[in-house]
Order: C-alpha cells, then sequence, then structure tokens
C-alpha cells in the first residue's frame, strides 16, 4: 500500500536516484537543527521548537530553511542542543524566548551571541562550533554520528546521507557467503554484552539448513545507567533496520522482531514509523529491490523483565510464555524463536552492520584492539560533569573517558570509581584508570563490557551501598528458576542490608564471598552467574570501606543512614527555610528569619532530604 | 463493582485470528482497563481456551502488569543506579514518607499511585520522577511537593491539556 506521492524504491538504481534528488535538494539550504529525544524533551525541547517554527514564519524564512528535529545527540547535561548549519554554530539549553533572537543574529547575521554560548567548565572558555566541542573532538562517532544529521521519523534523512546503500550494495553483488566472510572479517562482536562475534553467530544460522528463519533485534537494554540502544533505535532507527535486512540476507531469514523495552515510549513509537516508512517504500516486504530478498519486522514490547535481556528469555517472551531463561545449548542460532535458527544481535550491533559493509571490513578492524574492534558506545553517568553518550575506539583509557570527554568530577569532589557492565559488571577502582578498555581488559579486573554503562562514583558515593543496590535490583529481577539465584541473591541482600544497617560482622565478609561463589556455580544464565561481580568486584577493590562499615560502624561516603550524623554548618546557612520543608520530622529549627537553621539530633532520622535539598552545601554529614 | 467485558470478546476474537502474542494481548488488555481486573482475566481465559493460571502467572511475572487499580495519578521514580547515586532513594523515601504507602501502592484516597522503575535511560537528568508520563529531571523533595498538589488541585484533580 503506497500513499500518494511516495516513491517505491524498487530497486538500487531508483534509490540511487532519490538520494541524488535529495541531496540536490537540499545542497546549500540552511538548516536548524534541535535534538529532541528523551532527554532534550524533558528539557523543554518542544517549547524550543514551536518557538523556532514561529520565529523562522516571522522572519518569513520558513520556506528557505530546513528546521530538524533530531534524536538524542549525546550530550545530555546540554539537551536540548540548538546547531545552526552550515556554520556549525550551536547553542546548549537555549530559552524558547531567545529563539528569535538567535535565528536572527546567528542563523541571519552570522555572529556569535557570547552570553548564550556553551562554556568548558574546566578552561571557562566559550565554545560557538559544534564541531569543536571537547566532548566530541576526543570521540569517533561511527554509530551515533548519524544521529545529528538525521529526522529518526523522516526515511528521507536517512536516504539523504546514504541510507539503505550498504544493502543495495549487497543485494546488487554480494553472495551471502561473502557477507558472512566480511562480517566475521571485521571483528564485530555483540554490544549487548556478551561479546560473541557476530560473525560467527551468523554463519552458525545460516549453516542450518533450509526453512523458516528469523533475525531479532534485542533492544530490551535493561542494565540501569545505560541507554545507547534508546539513542539509537530513538535517533537513527533505519540504521538498525538495514543491519538487520543485511543480517536477514546472510542468514537467510524472512521475518524479524525488535523486542524493545516499554519503558522507552519514543523508541517504540519511532521504530514503528521506521518500519512503516521502509514497508512503504519496498525497503521491507517481498523482493527488496528487486532482489529474493523479503522480510518482514514486528515489533515486540517488553513488560517489563530485566532477564527478557538473556536471548532465550527473550525468546520466550516473544512467544509469549513467562520470560525465563533456558539451557544453552541449543543456541538460538541453532534453535531459536518458534523452534526455528535465529540470530538475535543487539541495537547497537546491528547499527555496526551496514558501516562495516560500506568501509569495508578491514577499515572496521583498523580501529580498537587486538581482540575488540570498532568503537563501543558508553553511556558516562552519575558523578560526573558531562553526562553523556561516548563513543570511542575500543582500547581508549578510562582516564581519557572519564577526565578528558566526561570532565571530571563535578563540585571538585575526588574520583572513586567506574562501575561498568551494570548488575553483571563490577567497579574499577582510581588505580585502574589507565586501563585500555576492551572486552578483554574489562573481565580481566572482574568488571565487564556489558552494554556500556559507566556509572562515575566520586568520595560521596558508599561502595557498599551500591553493592547493596545491585543485589535489591537482581533480587527484583531474578527470575526465579534456580534457587541458588533465587535464594542466593536474596541471602546476600540480606547479609549487605545488615552491613549497611551497622549490624554487621566480620565473619560477614566470608559469608559474602561464599553466598557468591555458590551463586555463580549454581545458576543457569547470565543473569545468575554473574549476579556476584557487584559484590566480588566491590570487595576485591574496596574492602576498607566494607570494613569500616562492620568494624567502625561508619560509613566514610556518609551514606549509610544508620551511621552518619548530620549537622549544619552556620556559616553557610542562608535561612532560607528550604530544609525546614523537607525535613519528614520537625527535627530542624531556625532556618528562616535570618537564623541559621540547626538539626536536633534526637528527632533527626538521617534521611539526608535537607543534604540533597541544601542549595549552599550548609548541611554536613559525618 | 462490576466491569464492562465488552472489550475483553473484542481483543479476544483479535487475538483467536492470529494477533499476537498473550503477552501482546495483556498489554492491550491492561491498555484497556488501566489494569488487569480478576473478572476480566477470568472471563479471557473463558474466552480464548488459556487457563487462568498461566494468565496469572503472566501478570504477576511482568513488572509492567498490575492487578490492583491505578491511581488517578502515577508518580513514577527512576532508580537505576545513576539516580540511585544522585540521591534517587531519598526522593524515594520521601514520597513514601508523604503519600504513605511503600512503592507499588495506591494512596487511600486513590489519588497516586507510587512506582519505581529501573531506568528509564535519562541519565544525565537523575534524580528522574515522572508525573503522568511528563519526565522531570534533578528531582529533590522539595521541588516534588509543589509538583503532586499542583496535580491534585487542578480541576477534577487532572492535569492541564489532559
Amino acid at each position: 500500500m503506497i500513499a500518494p506521492g511516495v516513491k517505491l524504491l524498487d530497486s538500487v538504481a531508483r534509490l540511487e536516484a532519490r538520494r541524488d534528488e535529495l541531496v540536490s535538494a537540499r545542497a546549500g539550504r540552511p538548516c536548524v537543527i534541535v535534538s529532541a529525544s528523551t532527554c532534550g524533551t524533558a528539557n523543554g525541547a518542544e517549547e524550543l521548537i514551536r518557538a523556532l517554527q514561529d520565529g523562522l514564519k516571522q522572519l518569513g524564512l520558513a520556506d528557505r530553511v530546513d528546521l530538524r528535529v533530531t534524536g538524542c545527540l549525546g550530550f545530555c547535561e546540554q539537551e536540548p542542543l540548538l546547531i545552526f548549519r552550515p556554520s556549525n554554530m550551536f547553542y546548549p539549553r537555549p530559552a524558547p524566548g531567545q529563539a528569535r533572537r538567535l535565528l536572527e543574529e546567528s542563523l541571519l547575521g552570522g555572529k556569535v551571541v557570547e552570553e548564550m554560548c556553551y562554556r568548558d567548565p574546566r578552561t571557562g572558555q566559550s565554545v560557538w562550533r559544534i564541531d569543536r566541542l571537547p566532548f566530541y573532538g576526543r570521540q569517533q562517532r561511527l554509530v551515533l554520528g548519524a544521529n545529528m544529521e538525521v529526522d529518526p521519523c523522516s526515511i528521507d534523512d536517512y536516504l539523504a546521507i546514504g541510507g539503505y546503500g550498504a544493502l543495495a550494495m549487497v543485494l546488487a553483488g554480494a553472495t551471502p557467503e561473502r557477507v558472512i566472510q566480511q562480517v566475521e572479517a571485521s571483528g564485530l562482536r555483540g554490544r549487548g554484552g556478551g561479546g560473541f562475534p557476530t560473525g560467527r553467530k551468523w554463519r552458525i544460522c545460516r549453516s542450518k539448513a533450509g526453512g523458516k528463519k528469523y533475525i531479532i533485534c534485542n533492544a530490551d537494554e535493561g542494565d540501569p545507567g545505560a541507554y545507547m540502544d534508546r539513542s539509537i533505535l530513538e535517533g537513527n532507527p533505519h540504521s538498525v533496520l538495514e543491519g538487520m535486512l543485511i543480517g536477514a540476507y546472510a542468514i537467510g531469514a524472512d521475518e524479524g522482531y525488535v523486542y524493545v523495552r516499554a519503558e522507552y515510549p519514543l523508541a517504540v513509537r519511532n521504530i514503528h514509523l521506521a518500519i512503516d516508512q521502509a514497508t512503504e517504500r519496498g525497503l521491507l516486504g517481498d523482493g527488496i529491490f528487486g532482489s529474493k530478498l523479503n522480510l518482514r519486522v514486528h515489533v515486540s514490547r517488553g513488560a517489563g523483565a530485566f532477564v527478557c535481556g538473556e536471548e532465550t528469555a527473550l525468546i520466550a517472551s516473544v512467544e509469549g510464555r513467562l520470560g525465563t531463561p533456558s539451557p544453552r545449548p541449543p543456541y538460538p542460532a541453532e534453535r531459536g524463536l518458534w523452534g526455528k535458527p535465529t540470530v538475535i544481535n543487539n541495537v547497537e550491533t546491528w547499527a555496526n552492520v551496514p558501516l562495516i559493509i560500506a568501509r569495508g571490513a578491514e577499515w572496521f578492524a583498523g580501529i580498537g584492539t587486538e581482540n575488540s574492534k570498532g568503537t563501543k558506545v558508553f553511556s558516562l553517568v552519575g558523578k560526573i560533569n558531562n553526562t553523556g553518550l561516548v563513543e570511542v575506539p575500543m582500547g581508549t583509557r578510562l582516564r581519557e573517558i572519564v577526565f578528558d570527554i566526561g570532565g571530571g568530577m563535578p563540585e571538585g569532589r575526588h574520583f572513586k570509581a567506574v562501575q561498568t557492565g551494570g548488575p553483571s559488571g563490577g567497579v574499577i577502582p582510581e588505580s585502574l584508570l589507565d586501563l585500555p578498555i576492551d572486552f578483554d581488559a574489562l573481565t580481566e579486573v572482574g568488571a565487564m563490557m556489558g552494554s556500556g554503562g559507566m556509572i562515575v562514583m566520586d568520595d560521596r558515593t558508599c561502595i557498599v551501598d551500591v553493592a547493596r543496590y545491585f543485589m535489591n535490583f537482581l533480587r527484583e529481577e531474578s527470575c526465579g528458576k534456580c534457587t541458588p539465584c533465587r535464594e542466593g541473591i536474596k541471602n546476600m541482600l540480606a547479609v549487605l542490608t545488615r552491613i549497611c544497617e551497622g549490624k554487621g560482622g566480620v565473619e560477614d565478609i566470608t559469608r559474602l564471598e561464599r553466598l557468591a561463589r555458590g551463586v555463580k556455580a549454581g545458576s543457569l544464565c547470565g543473569l545468575g552467574t554473574t549476579a556476584p561481580n557487584p559484590v566480588l568486584s566491590t570487595l576485591r577493590y574496596f574492602k576498607d570501606e566494607y570494613m569500616a562499615h562492620v568494624v567502625d560502624k561508619r560509613c566514610p561516603a556518609g551514606v549509610c543512614t544508620a551511621l552518619i550524623s548530620l549537622s549544619i554548618d552556620e556559616g553557610k546557612c542562608k535561612a532560607c527555610g528550604r530544609c525546614l520543608k523537607v525535613c519528614p520530622t520537625a527535627a530542624i529549627t531556625g532556618g528562616e528569619k535570618k537564623v541559621p537553621a540547626k538539626i536536633l539530633p534526637d528527632k533527626c532520622i538521617h534521611c539526608r532530604a535537607c543534604f540533597e535539598t541544601c542549595p549552599f552545601d550548609a548541611v554536613t554529614i559525618t | 463493582m462490576s466491569v464492562d467485558l465488552e472489550p475483553v470478546t473484542r481483543l479476544s476474537q483479535q487475538h483467536r485470528s492470529g494477533g499476537g502474542s498473550l503477552v501482546m494481548l495483556l498489554q492491550e488488555v491492561q491498555a484497556q482497563y488501566g489494569y488487569l481486573p480478576a473478572e476480566v482475566l477470568k472471563a479471557l481465559s473463558r474466552e480464548i481456551d488459556v487457563p487462568l493460571a498461566r494468565l496469572y502467572g503472566l501478570a504477576t511475572f511482568y513488572r509492567s502488569f498490575s492487578l490492583t487499580p491505578r491511581g488517578r495519578h502515577e508518580v513514577t521514580v527512576c532508580t537505576g543506579t545513576a539516580c540511585h547515586v544522585r540521591g534517587a532513594a531519598t526522593l524515594l523515601e520521601h514520597l513514601q514518607r508523604k503519600l504513605k504507602v511503600a512503592a507499588g501502592g495506591t494512596t487511600a484516597d486513590g489519588e497516586f499511585t507510587l512506582v519505581t522503575v529501573n531506568c528509564l535511560g535519562a541519565c544525565a537528568m537523575g534524580p528522574i520522577l515522572v508525573l503522568d508520563g511528563v519526565y522531570h529531571g534533578k528531582m529533590t523533595a522539595d521541588k516534588v511537593d509543589p509538583m503532586l498538589g499542583a496535580v491534585t488541585r487542578q480541576p477534577g484533580g487532572k492535569l492541564d491539556g489532559e
């Protein structure tokens, strides 16, 4: 079914003609870019877009200037970003009221509005060109870079930057065998956590004799603190579909699923839209580009179960069953969805495939380290200045990621550790900051690549509390099938809670280690076998902090409420009264009418609400 | 309280004629009723000839299903790691005390349901609170109180523009 005016792209020649048509129509036209993914929207991107639309109309520019609403640009702390092309001038989080002024002065006048420019917090210098922003300067944004060039709701934007060109190359002349060889030669490994060689997975699936096969895109990005898959699916969904089409051709599949978390409503919407648009133009469906390739792609929405990121559990969930894992082998590549051979790759992996085909396996294999090729997207979050999505070549040193790109700790705090790999991963302490980050190096130090979440912790983050946090998370998310996982995690949580409450003893440390070994040995899937990692790795590098809790009954980071006391620094208190409003037990006197606040120790329950609220850092924890 | 079962019949028919998995069906039913009422699940079980125990199993396995009615307003606190290290636990405790419900519960007056979610993937803005679908970043106890007040004071207890 084709809407009026939509051109069917049923041959490589038509695809190329359409691309040329788009490129020449857009050449030389100024463009206004606004990023409006989940973060941007939450920070008021919609009002900004309306103001820009009005401004363009008022200035009579609506027909001469393109307004492009993109997905996430990765510099999340400053979203929404406003960028003018061709000058590359940009403004972080401009107020909608300033839209018209910026259009007039910067877009039309070519002048930089100094006071609204981004200032590098470390140098104090203003930066006005997006391509000179230090945050981007040290990255290699192969997968994420296109997010700035495309409106995810417009297939034309993707076509204009050469989209579906890799698919065209494949269908025009490469055999499926040749495609698999290229993916193998590229050294691409799965970006979802396991790091399994993608080409080998495809080969296993292809080698299964004829009949029905499936491909699945795993977008059940469950690791808390990791959101690169959301960003790609929200910002450039066609790149994922193109990867899936190439994969389907290589293994001989004709049906696919995108399994996406329900917690990502915008990603769900955008992948639906992309599928509809690609289908409308004949890029999905039967006889793609006049070849024998047929592919239909469905969206399956998750229902809120972390374990469904595990591939056998995911398959069970797509089939409408309880999302509990099954023993492997057989691997899904041999027997997967509805019992048929199935390739499952995660979002970032699929998005790498068109790049490898278009630019060559050798080029890709030239980036990264010996056994980890290409780039990896990390989400740099937590106690860090430049929270955002960072894409760097494998092998980049952690120090460079945290300090040079991430801009270090806010408020002059001291770096403590980075937690990688989500609930399956571990912590990397300061002494290992020069570690080159790749699959193997992370595993060696007891952490894990996982999907690429990097949670930065400073001296105000309690390492025992973080371990407890992950055990609590895993207790909720363990599917309950294997007893060691179900009961072991519960017990580890109980021990950690005891320690955080100041009721732990030294023997609890050995108890934790014993429980951890049991859970690791006795669980079926990745969730259970890696569940003890957050405990083991924090014990490995931060035993002192555990000991402070169990021996000295002290929480050095000032987080565990039973082990702290709060007081107010009268010199810093401005008597603004905000702490009074949030104190649940009326334990604060003064604090208004110019009288400094004071905490009544016998009423205080150490909930830290005043500490979090105080804008002047007047609340101190000891 | 009796529940209109017409949508169950309609959705069951769609399901029987090849409309996706049981999980998807339950998602549609929940979208229709706001939660999964017991009578509805019983009717559904009869209509599609699937044991009630299996539906109950799915409804309790997956976090996004609810067997109890939701409040008029939904308050979601993100408890992802990034939000956690930035004080989400303090925020959640504050809300539990203020609303007098545990996470997952609905206030006695049916006004608010308080839920947690393991990461919304908007970590730059942590701690994040979602009130009736609208994301609010860098949330603290003192900022959230007026927001809840404003929602309940709207005519009919609804947010603007609903």
